[in-house]
């Protein structure tokens, strides 16, 4: 039988407060945490995301930009080609590139990347949600912060009791 | 959007006279501003669906008539509707300017006022939209501008300014709308949080399920910082584009090379003239002075005077570099613009842009919201007479004398360029009822984060 897991949250109305619970839980060797913040702040930020890698939103932008990048010029060229239309003598694609088509290559690039950017951010953050975690709590998105930690059935006393000394308003589940 | 590490969290504003707000208190007043409307909302809607309503059917009579009834014909071919096109292009140049430009600057005082502007912007853009099919005349053939597969292999010329430009404004389009979706959706959350009912429902939808976790935020704030940085050259890229449209021609008073960056400054220009025109409104009806203070007013009245002073700086070279060009026909352009038929408009473009903004050499008048507006208005007008000014003219005077002609606007033509400030309008009314026309988030960011320790937060 998998050991049962269980989901204690906590509220705080201020960030330092939420800082020093979060820190105390990472010195304890709680890692399976969710943080619920109005606003990114910055102190949180730098506690949370301390031994975590950068995101990865950037690898889609740079796959989109790319894409557009090479969907502008095979557009151009293949198009051009299809329908030789000579304008100012020059060849219908110059090599690597001819220089108006690289305004329509500089849009599809932003174009991709934007889009890009967006899908990773959908899908790198779950998005979307069809409905709340259970830990979570309408007030995170006016004054509240929220610490959730994921733990084993067993130690829920000790996480609430961290979770209080720490200065939580209100720690329950 | 985030606070930069060691520095004290700073107030928004310098003014001390109102308390700073609380995180709890901008979701009320955000919140405030989407309830149910007044007598004077309605009446306003009202003036604008009219003017509005007269604005289509002007456009229906044009395309029943023909474009005739625009008072088009050789040698402007090109008159008012692209004048509008451009203008309308420009005046969302502001709302990426504050929000992609002023964001990857940390220019804290565009929080405020970011989301009204990019607002703007997407409004802008879509009334700019139209006109190129409103000039094309059959509109239900528009298209044909776009590269789509055919049976004849027809496709766009590609070395065209005009597909350029095609491509330009509608990545800018699209680009703009994602971005501003993005910074809506944790808002959003907060509307879902505070309604009830089927507004709910609505707004949970629209949301994405937003929770604000730290998963979420991380990737949250990457994704949009990465736009902002897609967003920065594609601004400065969309209004070169569009000057390309004119300097790529031999047309005298047209073929620069000054164009691009004169335009670019152009569209700074009038599009802040037009975000204090619909911000100076929201921030008295609203009673939004704790967040849209004087520093605001004042930062983006300085920017208007400066992109003035640089937009006056580029019509000296403009008539410096004709003059000196040594060619006969581009400076017979010049001066036919200057004593011609049109002299009145570049008078009024001189007044409006070149004089009226020195009035915001002065702190009280930077921080007077009736002067500003009126310095608002003037630059608007005068922007849309600029790009009437190098249209217009400049087609009526180039090198055969059997081709010159003076355009005279119509009613049909003129009706449907007010009703396009009515349709923008509309949209904007219709924008500040239903979205919070204040970021939840990005105010929250610019007041100080709630500590329990004072002290703690004294030094931090």
């Amino acid at each position: 039988m998998p050991p049962t897991t269980e989901t204690i949250l906590g509220v705080f109305a201020h960030v330092d407060t939420t800082v020093r619970a979060l820190e105390e839980l990472k010195a304890k060797g709680y890692h399976d945490l969710s943080v619920y913040t109005p606003v990114p702040v910055h102190e949180i930020e730098e506690v949370v995301e301390r031994d975590r890698p950068v995101s990865k939103v950037r690898i889609f932008t740079l796959l989109g930009g790319l894409t557009g990048l090479a969907s502008g010029w095979l557009l151009t060229a293949w198009s051009s080609l299809k329908w030789g239309l000579v304008v100012g003598g020059k060849p219908p694609i110059g090599l690597p590139v001819s220089p108006p088509y690289v305004i329509i290559m500089f849009e599809l690039m932003i174009l991709f990347g934007g889009i890009a950017s967006v899908i990773g951010m959908i899908s790198l953050g779950r998005l979307p949600r069809f409905r709340p975690s259970p830990s979570y709590d309408p007030r995170f998105t006016s004054d509240r912060f929220g610490v959730a930690v994921h733990c084993a059935a067993e130690r829920t006393a000790s996480v609430r009791d961290i979770l209080r000394s720490a200065g939580a308003e209100e720690v329950r589940g | 959007m985030s606070p930069e590490s060691g520095s004290p969290p700073r107030p928004i504003a310098g003014g001390a006279a109102i308390a700073e707000p609380t995180f709890a208190d901008v979701n009320r007043d955000v919140l405030a501003t989407l309830r149910p409307p007044g007598n004077l909302y309605f009446g306003w809607m009202c003036v604008v669906g009219l003017i509005l309503t007269c604005g289509i059917l002007a456009w229906s009579y044009q395309i029943w008539m023909g474009m005739g009834a625009a008072g088009k014909r050789s040698p402007q071919m090109w008159a008012m509707y692209i004048t509008t096109f451009v203008f309308w292009i420009g005046i969302g140049h502001a709302g990426t300017l504050i929000s992609a430009v002023l964001y990857l600057f940390r220019a804290r005082w565009r929080t405020s006022i970011y989301r009204a502007a990019e607002a703007m912007t997407i409004f802008a853009v879509l009334t700019a939209g139209l006109f190129p099919m409103i000039h094309a005349g059959r509109m239900w053939f528009a298209y044909f501008l776009l590269p789509y597969p055919n049976q004849r292999y027809l496709w766009p010329n590609f070395k065209s300014p005009l597909v350029w430009d095609v491509f330009a404004i509608s990545t800018y389009l699209s680009i703009s709308t994602v971005f501003f979706i993005v910074g809506l959706v944790p808002d959003i959350a907060a509307l879902r949080d505070a309604s009830s009912g089927w507004r709910r429902r609505f707004y949970a939808m629209l949301s994405l399920g937003w929770e604000g976790s730290d998963r979420q935020w991380r990737h949250y704030r990457r994704a949009y910082g990465l736009l902002a940085a897609l967003a920065t050259p594609l601004v400065l890229s969309v209004h070169s584009v569009v000057s390309w449209d004119f300097a790529m021609a031999l047309v005298p008073g047209w073929h620069s090379t000054l164009f691009a960056p004169f335009f670019v400054d152009g569209a700074i220009f009038s599009g802040f003239a037009m975000v204090l025109v619909l911000v100076l409104p929201m921030r008295y009806f609203f009673g939004l002075g704790a967040y849209i203070r004087d520093r605001h007013l004042d930062a983006m009245a300085r920017l208007i005077l400066v992109t003035g002073l640089v937009l006056t700086y580029f019509y000296i070279c403009e008539l410096f570099t004709s003059w000196y060009s040594g060619d006969h026909i581009e400076k017979a352009s010049l001066f036919w613009r200057l004593t011609g038929s049109y002299a009145w408009a570049l008078a009024t473009m001189y007044f409006c842009n070149c004089i009226s903004p020195l009035i915001l050499f002065s702190k009280r008048a930077r921080t007077n919201p009736v002067i500003l507006y009126v310095v608002s208005i003037l630059v608007l007008i005068g922007m849309w007479f600029e790009r009437f000014n190098i249209i217009v003219p400049s087609l009526g005077h180039d090198f055969y004398p059997y081709t010159w002609g003076v355009y005279v606007p119509t009613i049909t033509d003129t009706t449907i360029i007010i009703g396009s400030f009515a349709w923008f309008f509309i949209l904007f009314l219709g924008f500040i009822k239903v979205m919070p026309s204040l970021s939840i988030v990005e105010v929250k960011e610019t007041i100080a984060a709630p500590m329990k320790d004072i002290r703690h937060a004294a030094h931090h």
